[in-house]
């Protein structure tokens, strides 16, 4: 029996094959799906936020942030004997969800770029992304497949 | 000194409690006078809610709704995000057109414009009343509106939280218009500052 493992906002989670990872809702967060395709081995982590030194007040969950969420999804991988150097990622969520100008409305895109430019340190690939625009996404990651699914509320669900 | 919304104590929620019950109050007469019918407002409840609860109340993740962003500056800074379900933006335009919205997806231009000056209204009355109990400026931007899911649209605020914490403050209204019941919800991220400010300007120690 495949199930589907729920991952919260500033949360992260790993499942095997056959179960599927789910986080639902995105909106300027992204969502980061990696995946080591010989051991069948998903993670998912939801970021809220892109670089843990720009934190104002201290870290107070690691997971919040590009950088240290994405440093503990590798960690929890490996640990579940997934290889980091054969690890991929497909990315979605990053919106700008209302359409205003200021720092804060532009934060789904820094997040996309800081999450990019954290899978680059690890030299990890991004095989897919479905980020940027204005709407909400869920995204769906099936670790039988590694294909990232992603449904909003408009528009026809994808498949990448 | 505040630091976050979840170091306020229950004397603090009082007193924005009776702010957001006057505020409610002003924002439900000027209902009235859009719709030109009679609009009763509940004592509104305030809560301090986490993020994931504060999305659970409003029907899930998932849940379509209209959220509407109004930026406020002046004596206090800081953002609230309206969010209207679809059975209040039903009612609206059923007062006012004489047609309830079917899907909130597939809104026209003129139901849209109406919806977001019924919230600009709101937000508008609301701003003014703590504006005038207080003696402070507060001017507010349009609003700017979106229709999607909750979770998505709540992830704005969230995020401008997380600097000041993992709570909200949210605000849930009840009005009665012509006999049925509606709810509105607001969630104010007000900078802790500002706060301060208002607490001291209505002499609640801080």
């Amino acid at each position: 029996m495949a199930n589907t493992v729920t991952v919260g906002i500033a949360d992260l989670n790993v499942v095997r094959a056959p179960d599927t990872l789910v986080t639902y809702a995105l909106g300027s967060c992204v969502g980061i799906c990696l995946y080591d395709a010989e051991k069948k081995i998903a993670g998912l982590a939801h970021i809220m936020l892109p670089l843990s030194k720009d934190a104002a007040q201290g870290i107070d969950n690691k997971r919040r942030y590009a950088d240290t969420g994405i440093a503990e999804l590798i960690q929890k991988m490996t640990m579940m004997g997934a290889n980091k150097a054969r690890l991929t990622a497909k990315i979605a969520g990053g919106a700008q969800m209302f359409n205003a100008s200021s720092a804060v409305f532009n934060i789904g895109e820094r997040n996309v770029e800081a999450v990019k430019k954290v899978l680059a340190s690890y030299r990890i690939r991004i095989l897919a992304e479905e980020t940027g625009a204005n709407f909400g996404r869920t995204q769906y990651f099936h670790g039988e497949t590694g294909i990232m699914e992603i449904r909003a509320a408009t528009r026809p669900t994808k498949m990448y | 000194m505040i630091k976050n919304i979840e170091q306020l104590q229950d004397m603090h929620l009082d007193v924005l409690k009776e702010l957001g019950s006057i505020g409610s109050g002003n924002a439900a007469s000027a209902l009235s006078e859009v719709l030109q019918c009679n609009t009763d407002i509940a004592v509104p409840a305030v809560k301090v809610l986490d993020f994931s609860d504060a999305v659970n109340f409003l029907g899930g993740p998932e849940n379509i709704a209209i959220g509407m962003l109004i930026n406020m500056s002046g004596d206090i800074t800081g953002m609230m995000l309206y969010v209207l379900q679809h059975s209040f933006a039903s009612k609206m335009t059923k007062a006012l057109f004489g047609s309830e919205i079917e899907n909130l997806l597939e809104m026209n231009d003129m139901e849209k414009s109406f919806i977001s000056e019924v919230g600009n209204i709101m937000g508008g009355s609301y701003i003014n009343a703590i504006a005038a109990l207080t003696g402070m400026t507060i001017d507010i931007s349009v609003p700017v509106m979106t229709v999607d899911m909750v979770g998505a649209i709540l992830s704005v605020p969230v995020i401008e939280f997380a600097q000041v914490g993992n709570k909200a403050l949210f605000i849930d209204d009840s009005f009665k218009i012509d006999g049925g019941e509606i709810r509105s919800n607001m969630i104010l991220v007000p900078e802790m500052e500002s706060l301060e400010t208002l607490f001291t300007r209505l002499g609640v120690s801080v």
